[in-house]
């Protein structure tokens, strides 16, 4: 499959935590490749949506989903689905960078592992190759088998990136992934997310106004659970056509 | 001026009683050392008792507790383990596991000698194991299990929701998250839980009194269907039995001591272990 | 059919959760059930209420009255001994102990709650009866005191440990108010930290009991045996575990004494029951107070 094709069609989706409907009749086209950065004050249902695309909203009990996410021609909500198969085509960075407590190799073998390869020397190029994508190859190959808790914050949330890429997914969700890096860690993360844009598509969710205008291609900013306004991010930033959209961007609430 | 004198007062109290206690345990460790040590030889733990217990060693005690021992792990730990990986792992919040946490509560708090009814009513006579190792062990087994549970399932809880959280994110199935990161990072708090019950298990005397242990018997235990001598136990037998006091009680001394460095062993290993997990992990 | 194999694995877990429920099910069912007999043959208020303990006599009486008070008294008793001092050294060592001094105690508590009880009672049989009986000019060393005092020093590790961690789950802030508005440690300890770890002190209490309650060896070896209701420190008691652990090696299968036995097991089966319930519902409630309900 194809970036291009790549895309998440969200239609009439409805969300409800027990009775709260967290998500009220989404619709969204997400086009393949390029990054999208999902924006609004907190509770607005931003972390709420991106869960849905890999299905990590199963882990929240009594929850309920309405209406269709299509991905690759597929509807990733039916019950049905295999999400295991999904997660593997849908990689997650999470808000806190979170390597297992295994060396730096082992974090980045697992995911290969658990999909069953055995092959030792693909695993290996594996491992550097997507260390090379995430640019902490040259930080690191010199302590490959070392813990990686042992690792700052800014190159554990790159190995987390790099974890993810190992199983070469087609959509990569960022859950506001620089949420507890500093400045310099952040650049770093940004830089590489608008290198890998090319062969992936981003969805990032984000807190930062800036971050969101420097790096994403498409924005769309929603509120109390709806989604108000969504376009290229140029266009968002500069005429916003919602009232509530330029509010927020000019920092009236949120 | 007046609060200052009160909180020295109360301070000072406190103090006192922490002296006590450490005066009243130390004075036990104490008398078990000094008296036990004499009695102590390569001969006194190598070698079958002699003369009705009042020569010799006690070897078929100590191989005694440590079959028991081993028995009781064999088959608490892994239903132990299992049992935390479900209610920690798997299991939906409900009444059901609520109920289930409530019984391991009240299994935790039933008296050994209970425990000790239970297993010759259920082993030693239903399922005719006999008084032997098997009855003893499974009924210890069944006493250490809880605390299996307890530290299992808080090692379980201890592993950060962010590692389950990405493994499932990586497209790992529930059982590959189990048993690829949350097992592997908890292990070492499950020891823990393991190395404390092993202790506990050897050092008990009431649940085996009717299901394993005997006085006396020639020789080390053949089969696991065998009753066996086990240090505890001889320790209370060499009291209230037997004619020759004086002897017996050096002999007792010498088995409480082995028994005392057993499980102080247990415990201080346990915790160096759990100390250098937390120092490992950072929290 | 790998979602076939995870549910397997899970079906396969979920049964050994049921497994602890399925012992103590199996310990109340074979309790009662061996209970059977004497509860046929022996009337309640004969066996809750009778005086007399004679089980080998023609015709036997079973007043577990005397048992009961033997008990009751030992573990009253034990329990002004572990209390004071296990909770004064759960303050010590809370409160007071320097970081270094926290560091070795803590483990050493931890080591001593895991000696065995067999260690405690022969002890107190070789070492603090006979210094008893000297001191206080006495017939015998073994009696209620004796008991009950080892019996309160072997436990008081245990009340300390719980304590202890019912302090330490106090909030902080709780303490940083105190301290904040002019309270010094002593009145922040006795007016904040006591009173807001006051339930988890009394749930460990409580399990304390409950372990005093069902504690065997030690009375079997110290308690001095006789099955009367106490009228003084000095008494010989014959607490029910003792019982059970003295007289079980000679009753016969089948006969009434086996089942008396057993009765006793399943009236001891019931206090500590009731004890565990209570300090499960304490401890829920203070968890809910804390906000750490769940």
């Amino acid at each position: 499959m194809d970036t291009k094709e790549a895309g998440i069609k969200v239609s009439d989706l409805n969300f409800y935590y027990d009775k709260f409907r967290a998500l009220k009749n989404i619709n969204l086209d997400i086009p393949g490749g390029g990054i999208t950065a999902l924006i609004g004050p907190s509770g607005c249902g931003k972390s709420t949506l991106i869960r849905l695309f890999n299905r990590m909203s199963d882990l929240v009990p009594k929850t309920r989903a309405e209406g269709k996410i299509i991905l690759d021609g597929q509807n990733i909500l039916e019950p049905s689905l295999d999400v295991v198969k999904l997660r593997r085509k849908v990689g997650m960075v999470f808000q806190k960078p979170n390597p297992f407590p295994k060396t730096i190799y082992q974090n980045i073998a697992y995911g290969l592992e658990i999909g069953g390869n055995k092959d030792k020397g693909f695993i290996r190029h594996k491992v550097e190759d997507s260390l090379k994508k995430a640019a902490l190859w040259d930080d690191v190959k010199d302590r490959l088998h070392q813990s990686a808790l042992g690792m700052s914050g800014g190159q554990q949330q790159r190995l987390c990136i790099a974890r993810a890429l190992a199983v070469d997914p087609k959509v990569i969700l960022f859950d506001e992934p620089c949420a507890s890096l500093d400045p310099i860690s952040t650049a770093r993360i940004e830089e590489l997310m608008l290198g890998l844009k090319r062969n992936y598509t981003i969805i990032i969710v984000t807190h930062n106004m800036q971050q969101a205008a420097r790096t994403s291609d498409y924005t769309a900013f929603m509120y109390l659970g709806e989604l108000i306004e969504f376009g290229k991010t140029d266009r968002i930033f500069t005429v916003p056509r919602e009232k509530k959209t330029e509010e927020y961007l000019s920092g009236r609430f949120g | 001026m007046k609060n200052k004198i009160i909180q020295n007062t109360a301070f000072t109290l406190i103090a006192l009683t922490m002296l006590a206690t450490l005066f009243f345990l130390a004075s036990i460790i104490y008398f078990a050392a000094a008296r036990g040590l004499p009695a102590l030889s390569w001969e006194f733990i190598t070698e079958v008792p002699r003369n009705g217990m009042t020569e010799g060693g006690v070897a078929p005690a100590i191989a005694g507790t440590f079959y028991l021992t081993m028995g009781a792990v064999l088959f608490a730990f892994p239903l132990g383990v299992a049992c935390a990986v479900y209610l920690q792992e798997y299991s939906p919040k409900g009444y059901i596991v609520n109920i289930i946490r409530m019984g391991i509560n009240n299994l935790a708090g039933v008296p050994s000698v209970v425990f000790g009814l239970f297993g010759l009513a259920v082993f030693v006579k239903f399922f005719g194991f006999g008084v032997s190792i098997l009855s003893g062990s499974l009924t210890l087994g069944i006493l250490i299990l809880p605390g299996i549970i307890s530290a299992s399932q808080e090692a379980l809880m201890a592993v950060p929701l962010s590692f389950r959280e990405a493994s499932l994110a990586m497209g790992a199935t529930q059982w590959q998250t189990i048993r690829g990161i949350t097992l592997p990072a908890a292990l070492p708090g499950i020891l823990t839980g393991l190395i404390i019950s092993i202790g506990r298990a050897a050092g008990e005397t009431a649940p085996i009194l009717f299901t394993a242990a005997t006085l006396y018997r020639k020789g080390y235990p053949t089969s696991i269907f065998s009753e066996v001598m086990a240090l505890p136990y001889h320790i209370y037998a060499l009291m209230s039995e037997g004619v020759n006091p004086q002897k017996q009680t050096a002999i007792a001394y010498g088995c409480a001591l082995i028994l005392i460095v057993l499980v102080g062993l247990m415990s201080s290993l346990a915790i160096i272990i759990r100390n250098k997990y937390r120092s490992v992990y950072g929290h | 059919m790998n979602s076939f194999k995870e549910k397997l694995i899970k079906r396969l877990f979920c049964i050994t959760a049921y497994a602890s429920l399925l012992f103590l099910a199996g310990i109340m069912f074979v309790l009662f059930k061996e209970s059977l007999k004497a509860l046929e043959e022996v009337s309640l208020p004969a066996f809750l209420l009778g005086r007399e303990w004679y089980p080998t006599d023609t015709p036997p009486e079973f007043g577990a009255l005397s048992l009961f008070a033997g008990s009751l008294s030992v573990s009253f008793i034990a329990v002004l001994v572990c209390v004071p001092l296990g909770l004064g050294s759960a303050l010590y060592l809370h409160e007071i102990a320097s970081e270094r001094q926290r560091k070795i105690l803590k483990p050493v508590v931890e080591i001593l709650s895991g000696v065995p009880s067999i260690i405690f009672g022969f002890f107190g049989l070789v070492v603090f009866a006979p210094l008893l009986q000297e001191m206080f000019d006495l017939p015998v060393g073994q009696c209620l005191l004796t008991a009950a005092i080892i019996l309160g020093v072997m436990t008081i590790p245990t009340i300390t440990s719980l304590s202890e961690d019912a302090l330490g789950f106090v909030p902080r802030s709780f303490k940083e108010a105190s301290y904040a508005l002019g309270a010094d440690r002593w009145q922040t300890l006795r007016r904040v930290t006591i009173p807001a770890a006051a339930s988890g002190i009394i749930t460990s209490i409580i399990m304390g009991i409950g372990r005093l309650m069902g504690e065997t060896m030690i009375v079997l070896m110290v308690a001095g045996g006789a099955a009367v209701i106490p009228d003084s420190l000095f008494s010989p008691v014959r607490p029910m575990t003792s019982t059970i652990a003295a007289e079980m090696g000679e009753a016969a299968q089948g006969t009434l004494h086996f089942s008396v036995l057993f009765e006793i097991g399943l009236l001891l089966f019931i206090i500590t029951f009731i004890l565990n319930v209570i300090s499960e519902l304490i401890s829920r409630r203070y968890r809910l107070k804390l906000g750490q309900g769940r």
